[in-house]
């Protein structure tokens, strides 16, 4: 039951229309970001609040949510904000994501494709790719304008000079639809090739920095490069070792204090799932756990 | 035969304004021609202002008042008149210019300040030092010399060097202000011959000589210019 | 080489200014300068501090808005445009392929913690060249160009002395082939020595790409050795214009005699 003192999902309705009227601009000007009117949040800047205001301004009664942080449902984040919400709109939560239709999450993309009518929401921390070559706000939103991307290709080239390859592994920009230059939010550039021509819709929110951005199902989104030094997707070297999955981002778990490590699948949900159906990987315990409903 | 350089009451005044506004009356009434394969000398005692009618001519010096006509490109220009840019394409492509001293830029190798005019006017560099080769090698500039620039040369090679670089090109016009001043005999029949040669190609030229040997050798006319002296 | 080119090309002005002032509340900063510059034609402009020279530079490279009058300038399709009337990415665009400006302080218009292959390789980035390999060699060609060890190319400028600093601005600017180059005090605050090798480079470039330059500098040394043509402007004004060795062995206005007087002769 709500508390009687919140508003369904704790923004009241005001907000969230401006929210919404900012979204709406977002998913006409892909890539582009929108400037919002970000509020106090009852959890600090960097602790997902742009995120938050998102998934709280598009959230209806009949829509079963997901978060996850860095993969994981069960990370002492996505665990608060899973709560905050149930708490605040009385939405049914999970943590399937071929179940969810709203998913909101930090630094990952669920393994598991997404389908229309899902709404995938991101936390970003810094919106604007070119913030650590541009430090001026002035310039880079001249830049965006003008679509005078010269500056990004300079970073990449430097990469190249100085490491032989482009060494970005996360945060890897794209361009969206052809003409935003926009930064992913912290996903691993593993991730980047699910953002293109996805049939769910994905929205950006950063809190502290007052911006939101999308990307709408189908829109086509480029990884830069250059011609000769094309993007390649990140390979792991062996597949989970507790579920044998060979395309999924591993995370790395050391095990003992002589430097044993496993790699584990970030997503736990899909980790869990590939185990239910009786894969097995290296590390697996004979008998699987069977899976905490949240 | 064409007249190449009509000069028609030209004048020119200096006024000195660091010193009070001083007026330094130069020439007036400058009138004299100058016919393809013509060479005129002006005479004068120092000061009279012969090398500042042909700095005047060159474009050097701005002329007060009159008119210097040049026949360039099929037309008389009147350079005293023109735009800065028309004068240098007169520079470039019709009047030679031979100074009493070299002025070259520094850092230049000889060789390269010798082929320069060539360059500027399409030769390619190759060639272009390749005349300028054979010219010093008349003037006895030693090869060896080439290679340096010209700031550290004796007043007589750089004499040498600096009519190189005027005789090299294919100018109708030469100006040659003191051609011969510091050269000893042998090089200065060089010089003389190169006139000799540069008036049979049909070049207008005008001279400033000292050398009475010299003036003969190489006037068909002397234009002296105390008559166009200036009240002081 | 192209001197037929050349020549039909010469025949149309590259920048136009009439009438060009600039005015902050009852202090003239600038007053009506006009002029015409060709293509491959060096102008000088020679003033002491405060003679407006640099904002003259400013208004000439449409950093800056006049007061009044206009800059006009042929762009690469034969078209004389009033600079006023082009859109502000057109007039970006310009600044970064047909044009270049070599500012006096290097750092000022470089990236100095980027190295100096990325350097000289962010214009051809910026117009839309899209392999390494590619850039790179160029970068690497334009090195050698400016005299700068190609070994040098993936060092920042921070590790670089001030004349091997300028000689990069060159280069970074020269690689999109501009037709035209302002100078704002290139050879400022650098050694003698290292000014003199700096001018050398600047003269033979600028006369083996057919680069019409304006160059505003106090030093009169430095338009002898660079320019065609100068202007001298003294308290906003132009007081004398002419062939550089005309104003220079010939100079009419006190001010401009002053100026000739004032160099130690070599």
């Amino acid at each position: 039951m709500n508390a009687p003192a919140y508003n369904f999902a704790y923004l009241d309705e005001q907000t969230k229309r401006m929210i919404r009227r900012a979204i709406l601009k977002a998913v006409a000007i892909p890539g582009y970001q929108v400037p919002f009117a970000s509020r106090e949040m009852p959890m600090p800047y960097g602790w997902g609040t742009g995120g938050v205001q998102v998934t709280a301004a598009i959230l209806g009664p009949d829509d079963v949510l997901k978060v996850i942080d860095q993969g994981s449902d069960d990370t002492t984040n996505a665990i608060s904000i899973r709560k905050f919400f149930a708490k605040t709109a009385g939405v049914a939560t999970t943590t399937a994501t071929t179940e969810a239709t709203v998913i909101q999450t930090r630094h990952r993309i669920p393994e598991a494709p997404l389908h229309a009518g899902q709404v995938l929401v991101y936390q970003v921390p810094i919106p604007e790719p070119l913030r650590f070559l541009e430090p001026r706000e002035t310039e880079t939103r001249r830049m965006h304008a003008l679509a005078e991307y010269g500056l990004m290709h300079v970073k990449l080239y430097e990469d190249i000079a100085r490491f032989g390859h482009i060494a970005t592994s996360y945060a890897y920009p794209v361009k969206v639809n052809a003409r935003y230059v926009m930064d992913p939010s912290p996903t691993p550039k593993f991730d980047n090739p699910k953002m293109g021509n996805c049939p769910a819709l994905q929205l950006f929110g950063a809190g502290r920095e007052k911006r939101i951005y999308a990307i709408p199902p189908h829109t086509t989104v480029v990884s830069l490069d250059f011609e000769d030094h094309p993007f390649t997707p990140y390979r792991f070297d062996a597949p989970c070792a507790l579920c044998g999955a060979g395309d999924a981002y591993l995370d790395e778990i050391v095990t003992d204090d002589n430097g044993s490590r496993m790699f584990v699948c970030s997503d736990t949900d899909y980790c869990e799932s590939r185990q239910a159906a009786g894969h097995r990987g290296s590390e697996s315990a004979a008998p699987h756990k069977e899976r905490a409903h949240a | 035969m064409s007249v190449m350089i009509e000069m028609t009451g030209a004048e020119k005044t200096f006024t000195m304004h660091l010193q009070g506004g001083v007026r330094l009356p130069v020439v007036r009434g400058v009138t004299f021609q100058v016919k393809a394969g013509e060479c005129v000398v002006l005479s004068g005692p120092s000061g009279a202002g012969k090398s500042s009618i042909l700095k005047m001519i060159f474009g050097n010096y701005r002329c007060d008042g009159g008119r210097i006509g040049i026949r360039h490109e099929g037309a008389m220009i009147d350079l005293a008149n023109a735009e800065p840019r028309d004068i240098l394409s007169v520079r470039r492509a019709t009047i030679g210019y031979v100074s009493q001293f070299l002025r070259a830029i520094p850092r230049v190798p000889t060789i390269d300040v010798v082929a320069e005019p060539l360059i500027v006017t399409g030769t390619s560099r190759a060639d272009a030092r390749q005349r300028a080769g054979h010219l010093l090698r008349r003037l006895n500039i030693p090869e060896r010399l080439w290679t340096l620039p010209p700031s550290t040369f004796s007043g007589g090679e750089q004499q040498r060097v600096n009519i190189a670089r005027g005789f090299i090109s294919d100018h109708p016009v030469l100006l040659l202000d003191e051609p011969t001043a510091s050269l000893d005999a042998a090089n200065r029949e060089v010089v003389v011959d190169l006139i000799d040669e540069k008036k049979c190609a049909g070049v207008a030229i005008v001279a400033i000589v000292h050398d009475d040997e010299i003036r003969r050798w190489i006037a068909d006319r002397v234009v002296d210019v105390t008559a166009f002296a200036a009240a002081a | 080489m192209p001197d037929v080119q050349r020549e039909t090309q010469c025949d149309q002005p590259l920048l136009v200014a009439e009438g060009l002032s600039k005015s902050y509340g009852r202090l003239a900063a600038c007053r009506d300068v006009s002029f015409t510059l060709y293509p491959g034609e060096v102008l000088a402009i020679v003033g002491e501090s405060g003679s407006g020279k640099t904002t003259l530079l400013q208004m000439l490279s449409a950093q800056l808005a006049s007061s009044a009058g206009h800059v006009s300038y042929r762009m690469r399709d034969g078209v004389l445009r009033d600079l006023n009337s082009l859109g502000e990415a057109e007039r970006r665009f310009l600044f970064r392929t047909d044009w270049g400006y070599v500012r006096q302080d290097p750092a000022q218009g470089l990236r100095m913690a980027f190295s100096a292959g990325a350097n000289v390789g962010e214009r051809l980035m910026a117009v839309g060249w899209s392999h390494y390999g590619r850039i790179r060699d160029a970068a690497s060609s334009w090195l050698e160009r400016v005299e700068i060890d190609t070994a040098r190319i993936d060092d920042a400028p921070r590790t670089y002395s001030g004349g091997m600093r300028q000689r990069l601005q060159i280069a970074r600017n020269l690689v999109t082939e501009p037709r035209l180059v302002f100078m704002d005090e290139p050879t400022g605050g650098l050694d003698v020595s290292v000014q003199a090798r700096l001018l050398d480079l600047m003269r033979n470039l600028v006369s083996e790409l057919g680069l019409a330059a304006i160059v505003v500098t106090h030093d009169l040394a430095v338009a002898r050795l660079l320019s065609h043509r100068v202007m001298v402007m003294k308290g906003g004004e132009v007081i004398e214009t002419g062939l550089t060795d005309q104003v220079l062995d010939d100079p009419h206005e006190p001010y401009t005699q002053l100026l000739v007087s004032s160099i130690l002769p070599p």
